[in-house]
């Protein structure tokens, strides 16, 4: 049986976080090995976070080596870029069309590079880039952009049934924010 | 909480928690630091233990160590330099043992994610004659923790489990067990035991080395330990997750898996090395196994092609030994070229109390000795407002060094920042030391009533324990005066004005001086101050850069007219912007925003 590697990458506060266990919550319900990393510390204030999920029969190192992801899930346009090189040359880059200046570029000396989806293209990149965060908006609560997300990635991942999804959800959201995360998801799954 | 035979998804340091419940453990202090922290925020939630966050590691280890000696199964957790400031009484307590079980976790940071030195701690276990433990996985973590338990009585000796970063904050499948009923044990006086005079010490130690030899036949035939045979050109001996890591370069090689780390097995590893050509050793930083490989007479590859520095990964481990064919490649990956992508360092958080401080500082062009927490922050762009960091409460008795050092020169501009933890952690020695050897610097404690870098731990300031049950509050004020400041002032770090005239007063001060600036860290769920919209009028605003010496994440320069904005999307109306804006183009409304 393949291994199957996700990298999710974003900033501080975006809520990656709940979106690796969710995925991994999943894996396990699907029957297989799961293992999880990731580093907060830091994270909490704004800088860029990382976790890798890899599932299948038997998984040994909690990291995913460079050139060995089917999917980068960037929950910002910049951090996909910095986390590409994790892609394996058939996978994809999922990423949310959001723009966070890191404090180089809000003080003027540093630019945020222009049209990222066209870079990763040019790179010969395959990617996705999807107005996530403008779902969650509309849904009325930003903080629902990572459940956006995984509805969008879920289409990628058949080998898991689309009902452990839901299932996990109900399990994992705190009650009085269920029925949004619940509709978050199923509007990531309608823009993929 | 039982479950038994059900499985868990958890992370090392929830497995860690887990074991002690089922191993029957009762009493568990710590001082927050990562990548430990979680674990006693886990065994807080177990009913069955007592858990606690002590004022350092120090008096968390005499805790546990006493808890033990008492009859209660006992655990301590801290970051790898947590255990420098808890060492005194741990290499004692390796002399007097225990009486119920003594577990001590120490978590390391290989790869620096978040602390100021890369210390291997397994070298405390040699240095200390305590048994230790490598967990590889969360299944492990779990189940070392039991073992440990049981060697801890077995044997009478504290029992170390090291993690790293990767181990603690990865998670893993875990099968779950019941809780054991430890059995009651009284404390009986016992001078040839307990009490450390120096005669008895003498025969403590002879006990030390008598049990060390009966661990290392332990260490010989523990489960933890184990050969994997497969192609006998390369065997690989490795521990923790190294040998995770080692697997997926060579998923065919034959492996020593070490778990129990020392004693060293070395018949076991005598009968490896006898099996394979090849003998490499695979670990993060120190040479730790391969001294003991090479002190058993057999050659191996070791440091000199794995790295020391950092932590290992797979990628690192391929580079390092592609020499050999059987070494498993990566795929190729496709890079992004031609593009500069800037980095994304950790920034204060907008509405951190700690702003106006570092730019304050700066302002009066302070000499500012540093400290560890959030406030950390404070050395980079753009407030550059920190001329050293050494370690927890270092900041202040730094500052009577440089005093002592320079003298006039250094007067009426040196100043010490440290957070209110941090200063009950180990600054306040170094205050009295400060006032009692005639220093004069300032001392700044940053009181966010909170131990906010490592997530929000409550600490004596907070009025409230790690079970959330209320506690007393300590008055800051009154501990400096009580170690001889005459000068303490209190004063609310938003109000710039008051922050600058407070400082200034304090420096030109003959005599040392407190300033404690007091407001909760902005994240904290209990502080709920009232929102007064800040808003920018983008014509009165003369480019002067005065609003961006703050560095708020939520202040930018509009690339197109060099004017700031304000991102309303992280912007949290504190109003600091506005008390720095001379023109008046950043503005605070005075009625409370609906
Ligand atoms: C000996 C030691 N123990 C623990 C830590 C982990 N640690 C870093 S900063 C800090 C406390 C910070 O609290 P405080 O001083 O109140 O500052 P804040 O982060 O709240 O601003 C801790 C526990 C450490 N670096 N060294
Ligand atoms: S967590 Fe609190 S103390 Fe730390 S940077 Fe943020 S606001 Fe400041
Ligand atoms: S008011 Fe100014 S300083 Fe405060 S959070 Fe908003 S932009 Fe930052």
């Amino acid at each position: 049986m393949t291994t199957t590697n996700i990298l999710l990458c974003g900033v501080g506060g975006q809520g990656t976080l709940l979106a690796s266990n969710l995925i991994a919550d999943c894996a396990m319900k699907a029957g297989f090995d799961v293992k999880k990393s990731e580093i907060h510390g830091m994270a909490q204030r704004g800088g860029s976070v990382v976790s890798h999920v890899r599932f299948g029969e038997s998984i040994a190192s909690p990291i995913i080596r460079k050139g060995e992801a089917d999917i980068v899930l960037s929950f910002e346009e910049l951090e996909a870029i910095r986390w590409a090189e994790f892609l394996k040359p058939d996978g994809i880059v999922i990423t949310n069309s959001q723009k966070i200046l890191p404090m180089s570029v809000s003080a003027g000396s540093e630019k945020y590079p222009e049209n990222i989806p066209e870079i990763l293209s040019r790179s010969s990149i395959a990617n996705i880039c999807v107005d996530a965060i403008g779902k969650a908006i509309e849904l009325g609560n930003q903080k629902c952009l990572n459940v956006v997300l995984l509805g969008v990635l879920a289409h990628k991942l058949p080998m898991i049934d689309s009902i452990l999804w839901k299932e996990s959800i109900k399990e994992k959201v705190p009650q009085k924010l269920l029925d949004l995360n619940l509709k978050a998801f199923d509007a990531g799954w309608a823009l993929a | 909480m039982t479950h038994k035979g059900k499985k868990a998804f958890l992370s090392g340091n929830a497995a860690i928690a887990r074991g002690a419940w089922e191993a029957g453990i009762r009493f568990a202090s710590a001082y927050p630091g990562t990548p430990s922290t979680e674990i006693l925020e886990f065994l807080g939630k177990y009913d069955e233990i007592d858990a606690q966050w002590a004022v350092n590691e120090k008096t968390a280890m005499e805790t546990v160590i006493g808890a033990a000696y008492a009859g209660a199964r006992s655990i301590c957790a801290q970051k790898h330099v947590g255990l420098n400031v808890a060492a005194d009484p741990f290499f004692t307590a390796s002399y007097t043992g225990i009486n119920a079980a003594l577990v001590i976790v120490t978590a390391d940071d290989p790869g620096l994610h978040s602390s100021q030195n890369e210390q291997d701690n397994r070298n405390y276990a040699r240095m200390a004659k305590m048994p230790m433990f490598e967990p590889s996985n969360s299944q492990e973590a779990k189940d070392m923790v039991k073992a440990a338990v049981k060697i801890s009585e077995e044997y009478d000796t504290p029992v170390i489990i090291r993690t790293t970063t990767r181990i603690s904050h990865s998670e893993g499948v875990v099968e779950l067990g019941e809780r054991e009923n430890a059995p009651e044990r009284e404390f009986e006086r016992n001078m040839g035991k307990y009490c450390v005079l120096p005669a008895i010490a003498k025969k403590l130690h002879e006990k030390v080395e008598k049990r060390t030899s009966k661990l290392e036949e332990l260490s010989n035939k523990s489960e933890f330990n184990r050969i994997e045979k497969g192609d006998k050109k390369l065997g690989i001996i490795t521990s923790g997750v190294s040998y995770q890591h080692a697997k997926e370069v060579f998923p065919n090689a034959s492996f020593l898996k070490i778990g129990m780390s020392w004693p060293f097995p070395s018949e076991l590893f005598q009968k490896f090395a006898a099996m394979v050509e090849n003998v490499i050793v695979i670990e993060e930083n120190d040479p730790f196994l391969e001294m003991a490989v090479k002190a058993a007479g057999v050659e191996c590859i070791g440091k000199e092609k794995i790295p020391a520095c950092s932590e290992l990964n797979p990628d690192i481990i391929y580079e390092a030994l592609k020499d050999f064919a059987e070494a498993k490649a990566p795929k190729s990956a496709k890079l992004v070229s031609g593009v500069n992508i800037p980095v994304r360092p950790p920034v204060l958080c907008p509405g951190c109390p700690h702003r106006g401080v570092f730019y304050t500082l700066r302002k009066l062009n302070c000499t500012v000795t540093g400290d560890i927490g959030c406030y950390s922050l404070g050395a980079l762009a753009p407030h550059n407002a920190m001329h050293s960091i050494v370690c927890m409460g270092a900041s202040i008795t730094n500052a009577l060094g440089i005093e002592k050092a320079m003298k006039d020169k250094i007067h009426g501009k040196l100043v010490a920042v440290i957070g209110e933890s941090t200063f009950m952690h180990s600054g306040m020695t170094g205050l009295l030391d400060t006032v009692y050897n005639k220093g004069r610097h300032v001392t700044i404690i940053l009181d966010n009533s909170i131990t906010a870098m490592t997530g929000h731990q409550p600490n004596p300031a907070s009025g409230k324990t790690l079970k959330g049950e209320p506690a007393k509050v300590v008055n800051l004020e009154a501990v400096c005066k009580a170690l001889g400041v005459d000068h303490v002032t209190c004063v609310d770090p938003f109000d710039l004005k008051q922050l600058e005239e407070t400082i200034k007063t304090a420096l030109a001060d003959p005599e040392p001086s407190v300033v404690i600036t007091k407001r909760p860290c902005f994240l904290l769920k209990s502080y709920k101050p009232k929102t007064y919209k800040v808003s920018i009028n983008r014509e009165k605003c003369v480019k002067c850069g005065m609003c961006m010496k703050l560095g708020c994440p939520a202040l930018e320069i509009n690339p197109e007219d060099g004017k700031t904005v304000i991102n309303y999307a992280l912007c949290v109306h504190c109003g600091l912007c506005a008390k720095v804006c001379r023109p008046g183009a950043i503005t605070q409304a005075t009625e409370e925003a609906k």
